[in-house]
């Protein structure tokens, strides 16, 4: 229990997704300009992430490694994350609609988003168990919930601010990142 | 041949997919601690982006449209994976400091994006010539921000020790130092008003999201997706606005009619 904890907080904190592993920037730079928008995504993120981990850790364990066929992770992993996240989609849309209202734009939009696929090879590389994946996978895209949420705030206040005409637009997100990042090397004694 | 030398020379300078287009961003803030990481991360794309699109290209007639993406997806994967353990095998200490990146190539928007916006459209040597440029552009770009961040952060220059290390800010080898020397990059942009897609003084590309990784949210499919949505959503509000005129003239009609009476 306690090292399924330390998991959590290590990817959730610690090795942030997007501020240390720069994984899944696209979105991170893209759908944060208002906080409801940015934490339907991280919600989103966090629904595929969790799922993906649970699809591709049993596909490791219990068919490629029988079948001695590991070294074609990266061609599964993002099928299956593909067909997922599609299969996902039509599930939603057809027997819970108040779920698929609020998340239903964001699932499409991740299907190449790195981050998932990271996380799904992580998980093999560190040779996690199913539990642990599970863990890695929750705690990897609540980082990314956290972080897109804190940016999203950030920019709200910063939207009517002065500022410097060359700093306009992606170099002041992109300040603002670097910052945060900063703030997150606290953490780095938390384990 | 005149053709071949133009799409490198397109790929390297006119729409370098680092300095300009601003894509494939994760792999840019995330290898570039030292200027040999980066080199290594910019050939091995340039590997697969050569034979993807040279691949793609050749199979372009024979490829179904509704099920191109998978397509396209399945050919980059097998080539990453080939990429990937030619490295392990012949240079093992690229391998291991690149480590989760290399499989994460598949996801690099400018493979996909340069597959469905040029190979999937033109016939064999300039696709395949499209991919070097690209390539060698990407390696560039990478390069010369590790030789930058490696020089402030670690003093070196590829790995040959330069400024002593008590006046190395090691800040600028760390994640942070990735924002801030992309920060820095985007705002000389902004300042000289160079072409750039943060500064949308680039053209833009013929996909729908039109090439641009910051506005991007996902893949180019989705974003293809939603513009489609957005015409259908127009088409349905024209034929709403049609419907109320319509109707509007009806009603004007009927008024006219009972006033006629009443008069």
């Amino acid at each position: 229990m306690k090292e399924i904890l330390l998991i959590i907080i290590g990817s959730a904190l610690v090795n942030n997704v997007v501020l240390s592993q720069f994984l899944g920037l696209c979105p991170f730079l893209g759908v944060s300009k208002k906080t409801e928008t940015s934490a339907g995504m991280g919600a989103a993120v966090l629904f595929v992430i969790t799922l993906a981990c649970i699809a591709t850790s049993l596909i490791y364990t219990y068919i490629m490694i029988p079948l001695n066929i590991s070294y074609l992770q990266t061609i599964v992993f993002i099928l299956v994350i593909a067909a997922l996240v599609q299969f996902v989609e039509m599930f939603l849309k057809k027997n819970m609609v108040s779920l698929y209202e609020s998340l239903g734009v964001y699932l499409p939009l991740i299907t190449t988003n790195c981050a998932v696929l990271g996380t799904a090879l992580t998980n093999v590389q560190k040779e996690y168990t199913f539990l642990q994946s599970v863990a890695n996978g929750v705690g990897i895209s609540v980082g990314f919930l956290i972080a897109i949420v804190m940016l999203a705030g950030v920019r709200e206040k910063i939207e009517g601010n002065d500022i410097p005409y060359s700093f306009q637009g992606t170099p002041i997100v992109l300040i603002t990142s670097g910052l945060m990042a900063i703030a997150f090397f606290g953490f780095s004694g938390l384990i | 041949m005149n053709n071949c030398t133009e799409r490198l020379h397109n790929g390297i300078i006119k729409e370098n997919p680092t300095f300009v287009l601003m894509l494939g961003m994760c792999p840019t803030l995330a290898v570039t601690t030292s200027a040999m990481n980066g080199l290594g991360m910019g050939l091995s794309t340039t590997v697969v982006l050569l034979f993807s699109n040279m691949l793609i290209s050749a199979l372009r007639k024979i490829i179904p449209d509704r099920v191109r993406i998978p397509a396209y997806i399945v050919i980059v994967a097998t080539l990453v994976t080939i990429v990937q353990l030619l490295l392990q095998a012949y240079v093992p200490s690229i391998y291991s400091a690149l480590g989760i990146y290399i499989p994460l190539i598949v996801v690099n928007c400018i493979i996909l994006g340069r597959a469905e916006s040029y190979a999937s459209k033109n016939s064999v040597l300039p696709s395949t010539f499209d991919g070097i440029g690209m390539g060698l552009g990407f390696t560039l770009g990478l390069t010369c921000i590790g030789i930058f961040r490696e020089l402030l952060g670690a003093g070196s220059f590829f790995g040959m020790q330069i400024i002593p290390e008590e006046y190395n800010i090691a800040i600028f080898v760390l994640a942070p130092g990735a924002f801030f020397v992309l920060a820095m990059l985007t705002a000389l942009q902004n300042k000289f008003k160079a072409p750039s897609a943060t500064n949308g003084s680039v053209q833009q590309s013929k996909l729908a999201c039109g090439g641009n990784c910051a506005k991007c949210s996902g893949s180019s499919c989705m974003a293809n997706h939603e513009v489609l949505e957005t015409r259908k959503r127009q088409a349905e509000e024209a034929a709403l606005a049609k419907k109320k005129a319509a109707l509007a003239a009806k009603e004007a009609g009927l008024k006219a009619a009972t006033e006629k009476k009443e008069q």
